[in-house]
């Protein structure tokens, strides 16, 4: 496929805006948060609560992840909506509940690149103008934590709000923990990737 | 009150008058054309602290965001293609057994990243309140009428030149409680992926002329009035469809990907 030439110049970016309370006819779908079923033998679950800075659950979250498979490939696979229940497709997406709570069902990744293995996690809700990125990363590979670019670039009393709590195999699955506290004690820190 | 959202505790929720609001909205633009005036770059983005969407005050980081190199995970996005998604989706106004009420438009335009080249085959996903200002959504209290034949969501991938184009009904304005006598300016949400997940935008598009721009703190939360332009599709009287519909133009750019930015040899014409 060849790249069209196009008259365009360089534009300036469309502005973001919230996500607002009422996305939930539209962006939530079937088997979102489910990015294997949670059956497979590897599955993990990755889950926590969003807080606001009163500590309060924040009800009307929406969080998205993106990662790369046990293998450290980013799948190039169709099916992240309809999906068929075998294709990995690395994309999952989450409201939370009345509680604040999210649970998504998917795999350990495996490490991209250089970097130490992560979940991308990106989190929308009423009162964020503008998405926050974050990473989910995994206390058992604390070995390569040491020389990953971003945990390094992270002040180091802050650097724990990037790892999962490990809590072992909980109903027939490993379960990990990431509270996301979107402000206040302990705030997640959330990146900027300049982009 | 109308628009009892059901949420977690707002600070100094919905007792304060649209005049203390619009101080408060003027006192943040005039200090972000300040900053413009002494050397500084216009914002292009929301401030995410932003006070006078009382939602933001407890929804904000107080740390500065950590600035990092994205890597590989960040560089690639979720494929998404045709058959995550019926063409059928781009329409909403055949999704139920009668026509909905409202004035039919269509609202197409092309996404492209910050070099102008198309997006192409990428997920785009709309939603909107109906005609009377209302959501298919329980926590929508307004008291406007549902309408049973519109859900106002849609879904499309975009075409080889980045193009999309839906089919709906212009939403209505809608109350809500940021403050006495709160109003949306009408609007429809629309969600983008691009190649790479750092272009991932969630925004809103306006419609030209909307009395209720300068009154309203999530438009006015980009505190750059070139920038929140941005956001508002023009009506374009080509895409207008003979007895059955009006058109808008909205042209959607996503950030980067990242990349050193070069003036081109066109900017020198």
């Amino acid at each position: 496929m060849t790249e069209p030439t196009t008259a365009q110049k360089p534009a300036l970016q469309t502005p973001s805006q919230t996500v607002g309370p009422f996305y939930g006819y539209a962006l939530p779908y079937v088997g979102g948060p489910e990015l294997v079923p949670g059956y497979h033998p590897r599955a993990i679950r990755f889950h926590g609560t969003v807080t606001d800075g009163a500590g309060e659950p924040i009800l009307d979250a929406l969080l998205e992840i993106w990662q790369a498979d046990e293998s450290g490939a980013l799948s190039r696979e169709l099916g992240s909506i309809d999906r068929d229940g075998f294709t990995f497709t690395g994309f999952g997406r989450c409201a939370t509940t009345i509680a604040g709570h999210y649970t998504f069902t998917t795999l350990k990744p495996g490490a991209a690149g250089a970097a130490a293995p992560y979940i991308l996690v990106t989190v929308f809700a009423r009162g964020v103008t503008h998405h926050l990125f974050t990473r989910a990363y995994f206390a058992e590979d604390s070995a390569l934590h040491a020389a990953d670019a971003v945990l390094s670039a992270v002040p180091g009393d802050r650097r724990d709000t990037l790892i999962c709590v490990s809590e072992g195999v909980v109903g027939g699955a490993a379960s990990y923990r990431f509270d996301i506290r979107v402000q206040g004690e302990n705030e997640t820190v959330f990146l900027d990737f300049d982009a | 009150m109308p628009h009892d959202i059901v949420s977690a505790p707002t600070r100094g929720s919905g007792h304060e008058s649209q005049d203390s609001i619009t101080i408060e909205i003027e006192a943040i633009e005039a200090d972000a054309a300040a900053r413009v005036a002494a050397g500084g770059s216009p914002e292009l983005q929301p401030r995410r602290d932003y006070a006078p969407y009382r939602s933001s005050l407890l929804r904000h980081p107080t740390h500065e965001l950590v600035r990092v190199d994205p890597e590989e995970v960040e560089r690639l996005s979720p494929a998404f293609g045709h058959t995550d998604v019926n063409v059928l989706e781009s329409d909403l106004t055949i999704q139920h057994a009668g026509e909905p009420i409202g004035e039919r438009m269509t609202v197409s335009g092309r996404v492209l990243d910050g070099e102008g080249r198309p997006v192409r085959h990428q997920l785009i996903e709309l939603w909107q309140a109906n005609a009377g200002g209302r959501y298919v959504h329980k926590r929508d209290q307004h008291p406007a009428p549902l309408d049973p034949n519109f859900t106002g969501v849609g879904r499309a991938i975009t075409g080889e030149n980045g193009e999309y184009s839906f089919t709906t009904i212009k939403p209505g304005p809608y109350p809500w409680k940021n403050h006495v006598n709160a109003w949306r300016p009408a609007h429809i949400h629309f969600s983008l992926f691009g190649t790479a997940f750092t272009q991932r935008l969630i925004t809103q598009m306006y419609f030209p002329g909307d009395p209720l721009f300068a009154l309203d703190p999530i438009y006015q939360s980009i505190a750059d009035a070139d920038a929140r332009a941005r956001l508002v599709g023009q009506y374009d009287h080509s895409l207008s469809v003979p007895e059955f519909s009006l058109g808008y133009n909205w042209d959607i750019v996503l950030t980067g990907p990242k990349s050193t930015w070069m003036e081109s040899e066109e900017d020198h014409d």
